[in-house]
């Protein structure tokens, strides 16, 4: 429902104490999410994805460039302009950040509170919230009860309290066991899919991207270093930080190590191959090994969803003669993308 | 022992003495404590009211009196005591000058307290757009108050200490009254005798102060 834009935003903390320099968060970050998108920006730690969340909701001070939020500069507003900015941003933690003196009712109650709600529509809007994230029973129980992935649920129905239009996610499921995590990422889908809210989130995650994110931005250093489509900027990525995140979800070529123990056991030829959706298929590969005789086995890699597309790469071993495997190379170059693995 | 019983109408009267002394430091010394605390917590570097200059001028007032033992600040504070209460001496004059500590050593205690409630949740409510004040009045304290009770018991148990130096402006009450008529008149037994009554209190505040902060820390 919400469109946001960043502009070369920038976040610099002034150096403080005598030998400290001064210190960037975030460098000259452009970033364009479109209403109803879910967009991911990824990074290790410090690499001011963060900050960079902070900025759109105006926790953090942006030092430069500007941000929009439905074609509305939020930059520069005052404190207390920035607060009804808020109302309309839900976010959500790593650590959840609820309120522990509270019961899960008043939780999800206290951001209704601050929009100054009526009484009678609050308590409406509580009971369909936690019927909504599946907490109906717990409303009375205090929030230390609860289970991560239940408080991050709690979290959810806080966020989504005033009918926002965006939704920062910081980190939402690094906390999480990987069964817990995707039925939180399963929750934030359908968010997304049934209010068609936007949702900006960051994570170190790989799965997470490739699970729900449609459009991605990779941040290294406080900068923006890729940006795109998820299967686009994961099916061919540009830079060694994003060649590292999409090996650690993806299927990849084997590293060295691995391709060692590999050649003791196939003493064929190996090459890679490189399946897009929408680009060769398949049967291609294998038919035009098969019509030249060639033995095939697959030693390594796989195929996988990106962004709801299917992203492939297979190492294979190729078994025949000689000059007939280098002829078939030749011939699958000219079909897919193809790397011979010395 | 004999002498015990005579002196009963004494303790009776130095056991209230004790008790207003201590219930006037802790309502007047807990809210000045209360505010001070707060701002000292939400004006530092990184508080939802960073305020430097006020930050630093309470913080060195806090350090520049909690340091002086409290039988020399009960002279030190006496001026004060005479502009308020109109006397330097007597139970006024203790109680301001219980105040004062009570007000510095609380303020402590307070910031102590506000600073263990997870900076997350204070992101959370300004995430939400509730203002500084709300924050301090609705995340800030409830989430601190299971700590905050024990923090005002443990100063309940200082100022009956405290108080017992009453004698060195001469007012009275449990500590002045076990000196004054046990310690120096060599009977044992009234000094026992008062520091049992002291014990008892104490005992009775702490279990109060326990029970109040379990029910909200739910543990």
């Amino acid at each position: 429902m919400t469109r946001v834009e960043l502009l070369s935003v920038g976040k610099r903390y002034p150096a403080r104490g005598r030998s400290a320099t001064e210190t960037v968060a975030v460098d000259d970050v452009s970033i364009e999410i479109a209403s109803g998108e879910i967009h991911a920006v990824i990074g290790y730690s410090g690499a001011g994805k963060s900050t960079l969340l902070r900025l759109v909701n105006g926790l953090e001070r942006a030092t430069s460039g500007q941000i929009f939020i439905d074609g509305v500069e939020i930059t520069g507003l005052t404190e207390s302009k920035l607060r009804h900015v808020r109302l309309r941003i839900g976010m959500i933690f790593q650590q959840f950040n609820l309120f522990h003196s509270k019961t899960v009712f008043k939780n999800v109650e206290y951001p209704l509170i601050v929009a100054g709600t009526p009484r009678e529509e609050r308590r409406a809007r509580v009971s369909e919230l936690l019927s909504y994230v599946g907490l109906e029973q717990y409303a009375h129980t205090h929030v230390e009860q609860l289970s991560g992935g239940q408080k991050q649920r709690v979290g959810i129905a806080r966020a989504l309290a005033t009918n926002p239009g965006l939704l920062l996610a910081d980190e939402a499921t690094s906390a999480l066991d990987p069964d817990t995590s995707r039925e939180v990422l399963e929750l934030l889908a359908r968010v997304n899919r049934e209010f068609g809210i936007t949702i900006l989130l960051i994570t170190h995650e790989m799965d997470v991207v490739r699970e729900i994110a449609q459009r991605v931005t990779v941040m290294e250093g406080g900068r923006a270093v890729e940006q795109g489509d998820v299967f686009d900027v994961f099916s061919s990525p540009q830079t060694d930080t994003t060649r590292r995140f999409v090996s650690t979800a993806l299927p990849t070529v084997p590293d060295p190590e691995h391709l060692l123990a590999l050649r003791e056991k196939h003493r064929g030829k190996l090459i890679s191959v490189t399946l897009r959706d929408g680009g060769v298929d398949q049967p291609v590969v294998f038919r035009t090994l098969a019509d030249r005789g060639i033995g095939v086995s697959i030693v390594h890699g796989g195929i996988t969803d990106v962004g709801g597309r299917s992203f492939g790469k297979l190492t294979l071993e190729l078994i025949g003669e000689g000059v007939q495997v280098e002829h078939a190379i030749a011939a699958l170059a000219q079909e897919t993308e193809l790397e011979v693995l010395a | 022992m004999d002498r015990l019983i005579e002196l009963l109408p004494k303790i009776a009267d130095a056991t209230l003495e004790t008790l207003v002394y201590v219930s006037f430091a802790m309502l007047l010394g807990g809210v000045f404590g209360l505010i001070i605390g707060v701002l000292l917590t939400t004006t530092r570097q990184g508080g939802i009211l960073q305020n430097t200059p006020v930050y630093w001028v309470l913080n060195f007032l806090v350090n520049f009196f909690r340091p002086i033992p409290f039988v020399i600040l009960i002279p030190v504070i006496m001026p004060l005591a005479r502009v308020i209460t109109g006397k330097g001496i007597g139970g006024p004059a203790l109680i301001v000058a219980l105040v004062v500590a009570a007000s510095f050593g609380i303020s402590r205690l307070v910031e102590q307290n506000l600073l263990t409630v997870p900076p997350g949740q204070i992101e959370a409510a300004r995430a939400m757009g509730a203002s500084p004040m709300r924050i301090l009045l609705t995340v800030l304290i409830p989430e601190g108050l299971g700590p905050l009770v024990l923090g005002y018991t443990f100063a309940f148990i200082a100022v009956v200490d405290m108080s017992a130096m009453a004698g060195v402006v001469g007012a009275g009450g449990l500590g002045n009254f076990a000196l004054q008529y046990g310690y120096r008149q060599f009977n044992p037994w009234v000094t026992w005798a008062s520091v049992l009554i002291i014990v008892a209190l104490v005992q009775l505040i702490q279990l109060l102060g326990n029970v109040i902060a379990r029910k909200l820390l739910r543990r």
